[in-house]
């Protein structure tokens, strides 16, 4: 079943140095219960790809739905949680409060949060620091909570713009193994951007490679490593070939430049 | 605790230095009223003095610089001077049980007071009215905030007999009204320019994440904004308030008030009488500090409820 799926997609900012083609002519199917990353330099349009899913903003031309649903109906139907690449958390609320806000704002029952709270927070591990403010955590805890928070409500479909970005290696190792889990858990759809090659191929089954002016998909390739992947998975002659594929296209998009 | 002793090194600071200007401030005074008693002060006469310095005639009459730190009507009292008299016109008044006779600071402290918190109140909330328009509407912007700056630049000194003879125009009784709207036109300003600023404190990130939420206005209104104003709110009303209170002051001075501290002022100021100026204006300082001391608890624990570090 297609979740996402985008058709001749363009998107051209007007600026003050002249228009800018975030997008041009993208078309891609993301399946349900895939976990998909985006991978490329800065202003290739990965991030604007999926703030256009997420309906924050508009394509020019072209066709894009989620869930079958414009992406603008996808998102008043709460289909998918969304991560930012700093977590956001409200300072003034604690861990508990910001994974209560997004079901506070869709109307869920009082009864009913306490025990999807106390379900995310166990999902990304952080139990216990429901009444902690995100001040007393550390930036991958914080981030989590994030992650928490876009799992609270009921969105099959998980939208993250480079949330372990501003983490350091070690930290960020351990993130991944945990969503990997997380995603076996849940079954959800994952859209991951990233700018990391062994991110991207550690985390996805389906990596997309992207380059700038235009933004547009320069490969797209289908990963055949086993869903169960522990990380020295990453030293495997099969991971090293994905590594390089995902490489050579990063180049190939550069090179007429 | 530790935050008081820097206080009171300055305050002691400043009271010395005052102190040690009351000399040069009185000598001539002191001369004047030495040689009235039949000492030899020289140059004789005080058309003679006139032309020498202050320090040449501290040096050559040094036995009477004394006679300087006790006039009845110094240039420049003493800080004991001016604490005795805010005693005599407060404490004193209240332990004869006459805390509200007209010769007490602390009724015209009250009538100030009562100004200065309607003021407050009507400017507090004009400010987060005019931040809101601001910040929801673009119309208000471009139209109100040029208004706003400019309200600021014209003197409130010119603009408080006209708002005093306006309102008796149209039917206010009293001076209440008048001063408090005085007040308040000098304390919606930082109240406003603070609140534009909380409430576009939040990132386009944080209005993107309730976007994805489908949160309506009122919800992002009240769960994102307002809570990320707060801080700034806060130090803009401890601004407002002293404002509020120095706009009341000033609309007591030109208006032919008879109660109040800034009339007291003009009434010191007209009877000569220095005492009464610094008590009033002392009492107008302390009145300030507490206000804005309180505003700063108020903020803290607040603050604190909403999960602040400090």
């Amino acid at each position: 079943m297609t979740v996402i799926s985008a058709q001749n997609l363009n998107l051209t900012f007007q600026t003050n140095d002249g228009p800018v083609h975030a997008l041009s002519d993208v078309g891609l199917e993301i399946g349900k219960g895939d976990f998909v990353s985006f991978i490329g330099p800065s202003g290739c349009g990965k991030t604007t790809f999926l703030r256009c899913v997420a309906a924050l903003e508009t394509p020019t031309s072209g066709t894009l739905t989620v869930n079958g649903l414009s992406p603008d109906e996808a998102r008043k139907s709460r289909a998918y949680g969304y991560v930012f690449q700093h977590a956001g958390l409200y300072p003034w609320r604690t861990i508990g409060a910001n994974i209560r806000l997004p079901l506070e704002i869709m109307g869920y029952a009082k009864s009913d949060m306490a025990g999807r709270v106390e379900k995310v927070l166990k999902l990304v591990d952080l139990e216990g620091f429901e009444n902690k403010y995100p001040w007393q955590l550390s930036g991958g805890m914080q981030q989590r909570a994030s992650i928490a928070r876009a799992l609270a409500f009921d969105a099959d479909l998980l939208l993250m713009d480079e949330p372990f970005g501003a983490l350091d290696e070690i930290v960020r190792d351990h993130l991944n193994e945990q969503l990997l889990k997380l995603w076996d858990q849940t079954g959800k759809t994952i859209a991951f951007v990233t700018h990391s090659i062994p991110e991207a191929v550690y985390l996805s089954t389906k990596i997309v490679v992207m380059s700038p002016r235009p933004g547009r998909i320069t490969d797209v390739i289908e990963s055949d490593l086993p869903r169960e992947r522990p990380l020295d998975i990453r030293e495997t002659p099969e991971f090293l070939a994905l590594a390089h594929r995902v490489r050579e296209g990063l180049r190939a998009g550069h090179s007429y430049e | 605790m530790r935050s008081i002793f820097p206080v009171i090194s300055v305050l002691l600071v400043i009271v010395g230095l005052w102190w040690v200007a009351v000399a040069p401030m009185n000598v001539r005074p002191a001369l004047d009223m030495a040689e009235r008693s039949g000492a030899e002060v020289i140059p004789e006469g005080p058309v003679a003095r006139r032309d020498v310095s202050v320090w040449r005639l501290m040096l050559d009459n040094s036995d009477y610089v004394a006679v300087g730190y006790a006039l009845d009507r110094p240039r420049l009292p003493t800080p004991t001077q001016v604490g005795q008299e805010l005693w005599k016109t407060t404490g004193a008044m209240v332990m004869k049980g006459r805390a509200w006779s007209k010769r007490s600071l602390i009724y015209h402290g009250w009538i100030t007071l009562q100004s200065t918190l309607w003021g407050f109140l009507l400017g507090t909330s004009l400010g987060i009215i005019g931040a809101v328009a601001i910040v929801y509407s673009r119309t208000a912007q471009l139209s109100l905030l040029p208004w706003a700056i400019i309200s600021q630049t014209i003197p409130i000194v010119a603009i408080a007999p006209m708002i005093i003879v306006l309102s008796s125009q149209v039917g206010v009784e009293g001076r209440g009204l008048p001063k408090a709207i005085i007040s308040a036109y000098l304390c919606y300003f930082p109240v406003l320019v603070g609140m534009v600023k909380g409430l576009k404190a939040p990132e386009t990130s944080q209005l993107d994440l309730l976007k994805t939420y489908d949160a309506t206005g009122v919800q992002s209104f009240l769960k994102l904004r307002l809570p990320a104003s707060l801080p700034f709110l806060f130090t803009s009303l401890k601004v407002g308030i002293a404002a509020a209170l120095v706009g009341t002051i000033v609309g007591e001075l030109p208006t032919g008030a008879i109660s109040g501290l800034g009339a007291r002022i003009l009434i010191g100021d007209q009877f000569g009488t220095p005492l009464a100026i610094w008590s009033a204006l002392f009492t107008a300082a302390v009145l300030a500090g507490l206000l804005v001391t309180l505003i700063d608890l108020i903020q803290r624990l607040s603050l604190r409820r909403m999960g602040g570090q400090a």
